[in-house]
């Protein structure tokens, strides 16, 4: 289950590098919170699909099904005050590091009660009090970003770091390039994950690479880089959390690949062309939430029963926030032109 | 009696490309998602099974080399056809728009052409947010070295796409993406080749009372209040689209002007340094004594593009904006 796992060490073989299973060393109290997030995450994820059928949801919205245990096996590595940029695809980053359901959905239904007020919607959800710098439109556009705010990390708040977050197919952008030779040039202390799903939207990465990993692009840079199985979290937590150690020593940034797959269509509309339903079954048979409630149920953290009762919890607080978010007012007209300047 | 055809705008764009491609091997096109997915908005569907994969590119996320490349391969020889998504992506490819495809013949002392066509969709109205739904045809019109055009109708888009990929300067080709599928729109459009030239307007509806220039969807918008002004206050408006923003057909909108006396000027996007304001000045400056009125333009709010519908719709122009900015010019004569 946890590749390369060693009973006698706490060392584990992760792509050609030592990385410390910090996992084990978890309380049960924050593995069994680890699920929670998984579950919150799928069935936000699902119940955003349910309004986008009814056509509840105006704009369009990416949902992050199936790399679940991406997004929370690495934010469970950082600490609080660290910060996070995210992505178009960025419910479940946002979900991971804290952000309220019944905000994120009323945003999603373009009410006043929402993260950004109705002005974001589901591509700018944003929670700067948990550190989330944002959700973006842009693809890689929060690759610099996220290397400003490292930079900022650097000059003043010296033990935060940051994590950002970004695509197979925002690798490619130019401005990847540049912000990680700033990172490198400077040591700035940030993780930069790359979520390889297999596509930028219909573009398959076998396609719009010509190297093997993503994470080889570290050698232009001179920085850590590995790639890893992005749906098994503990692999995901352990190997981000020894990073954040590296990068709060001064060590410098580091590129961290994470394998993983989008179960549904890159957006509202896409009737899947360019893959195959046996690819996308073979995938989710690889199912990080089930892998992970397994390997919590091996070790005896949880039960079966118990699993249920966590995912029966979270599917009530869903129909709250669902509540909340179809209940609240939509903006006022009249506050179209508010927050352009400070 | 033969029928006429009739298809959408989305039609109308694919079968100037797929026409052009069969005319002229160098025609090529290249973009994210134009192959098997058939772009974002499925205007090239079906394009890579006629073409292959040698002629309708996939490429990866990289507007900017995107944009250069295609300007490269176009001073070489070949003439690129390129998609970007959205056209809030072409600030990625700026340098490549506005310093190099668009200066290259200039700084070369006439010397070099860059025969290549941005096709990109705008526009707001999908609950896309604030960056896939601007109107930006200010920004590259500013641009001397470039042409630029905003199709209102299926038979312009194809005519007028013609004439881009014919062209030999960098064109850059705004859709809109309300106006691709909506049947509401379909029109008329010849099988056979045709081209409109770039530069020359239209007038959409004719009338005695007022001139409004209005551009992509906002006509649509402007017809059909028009409509509704004629039949509830005997107001008739004379429609112009200028078609092209560069070069602009001044002169059709100076001449309507002289016969009714007053300007509105309609657009989606923001009106501050907008192209609207471009109109009103040359109008102002050319034929200051045919207005009986001041000049009014209704412009997007001054803000980016929202979100929730509610707040969409008050930013970008609305039928009851227009008709009101339309009627405060006859309270003010
Ligand atoms: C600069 C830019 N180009 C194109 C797009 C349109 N677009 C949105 S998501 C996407 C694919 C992104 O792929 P990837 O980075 O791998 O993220 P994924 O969707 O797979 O999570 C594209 C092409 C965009 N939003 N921004
Ligand atoms: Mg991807």
């Amino acid at each position: 289950m946890i590749k390369g796992k060693n009973e006698n060490t706490d060392y584990l073989d992760i792509d050609n590098h030592k990385i410390r299973d910090a996992f084990k060393e978890l309380p049960d109290s924050i593995k069994i919170e680890m699920l929670k997030k998984m579950y919150q995450i799928r069935h936000f994820e699902t119940q955003t699909e349910q309004f986008i059928i009814k056509g509840q949801i105006h704009g369009t919205c990416h949902l992050y099904v199936g790399e679940e245990a991406t997004a929370v096996g690495a934010v469970y590595a950082l600490n609080k005050d660290d910060y996070i940029t995210s992505t178009h695809r960025g419910h479940g980053h946002c979900i991971a590091k804290g952000a309220d359901l019944k905000i994120m959905m009323a945003e999603l239904l373009g009410k006043a009660t929402g993260y950004c007020k109705g002005k974001g919607g589901s591509m700018h959800i944003a929670d700067i009090t948990t550190g989330n710098l944002g959700a973006n439109g842009i693809v890689g556009g929060s690759i610099d970003i996220a290397t400003g705010a490292a930079l900022t990390c650097k000059m003043k708040y010296k033990d935060r770091i940051v994590a950002c977050f970004f695509g197979d197919g925002a690798a490619n952008r130019g401005n990847f390039h540049g912000a990680l030779n700033l990172a490198s040039i400077w040591d700035l202390p940030i993780i930069y994950i790359c979520e390889n799903n297999q596509y930028g939207m219909s573009m398959p990465v076998k396609e719009s690479f010509n190297i093997a990993k993503i994470s080889d692009r570290k050698l232009s840079y001179n920085m850590e880089g590995l790639t890893i199985d992005g749906n098994n979290i503990i692999e995901v937590y352990n190997t981000v959390r020894h990073f954040t150690d590296y990068c709060r020593n001064g060590a410098g940034p580091v590129l961290i690949e994470c394998l993983t797959y989008r179960w549904k269509g890159h957006s509202k509309s896409d009737a899947q062309v360019y893959r195959t339903k046996e690819e996308v079954k073979a995938w989710i048979e690889k199912d990080p939430i089930i892998r992970y409630k397994k390997a919590l149920i091996e070790e005896g953290i949880i039960t079966e029963k118990q699993d249920a009762e966590i995912e029966a919890g979270v599917k009530e607080e869903m129909e709250q926030s669902n509540k909340f978010a179809e209940d609240s007012p939509f903006p006022d007209p009249s506050q179209v032109q508010e927050d352009v300047y400070a | 009696m033969q029928n006429k055809r009739e298809i959408t705008y989305l039609e109308a764009i694919r079968e100037a490309m797929q026409q052009m491609m069969r005319k002229n091997p160098d025609v090529f096109l290249i973009g994210e998602d134009v192959a098997e997915y058939g772009g974002a908005f499925g205007v090239s569907v079906g394009m890579l099974e006629e073409f292959g994969k040698d002629r309708v590119i996939n490429s990866p996320i990289s507007e900017d080399a995107l944009v250069g490349v295609a300007a490269g391969s176009a001073v070489t020889g070949m003439r690129p056809i390129v998609e970007i998504m959205f056209s809030d992506f072409i600030t990625i490819a700026m340098d490549e728009i506005a310093n190099q495809a668009a200066k290259i013949r200039y700084m070369f002392g006439g010397k070099a052409t860059v025969p290549m066509v941005l096709r990109t969709a705008g526009g707001g109205g999908t609950g896309a947010a604030g960056q896939h739904s601007q109107s930006l045809e200010a920004l590259v019109a500013h641009i001397p070295g470039l042409k630029v055009v905003m199709p209102s109708s299926p038979y312009d888009a194809k005519g007028l796409l013609v004439s881009a990929i014919e062209d030999d300067n960098p064109v850059i080709f705004i859709e809109h993406k309300l106006l691709y599928k909506n049947k509401k729109y379909i029109g008329h459009v010849p099988e056979e080749v045709y081209s409109i030239p770039l530069g020359q307007g239209d007038i959409k509806r004719d009338g005695k009372d007022i001139t409004v220039v209005a551009t992509s969807f906002m006509v649509k918008k402007a017809l059909e209040t028009a409509e509704a002004l004629n039949q509830e206050q005997g107001i008739s408006c004379e429609i112009i689209d200028p078609r092209t923003i560069r070069p602009l057909d001044i002169d059709l909108i100076l001449e309507s002007v002289e016969k009714t006396g007053r300007l509105a000027c309609i657009e989606e996007a923001c009106g501050f340094g907008g192209f609207m304001g471009e109109v009103a000045a040359q109008v102002a400056e050319k034929g200051f004594d045919f207005l009986d009125a001041p000049i009014k333009r209704i412009s997007g709010k001054d803000c980016p593009v929202p979100y929730s519908l509610v707040l969409e719709n008050e930013m970008i122009p609305s039928h009851e904006r227009i008709k009101e900015g339309i009627l405060s010019i006859f309270k003010n004569a």
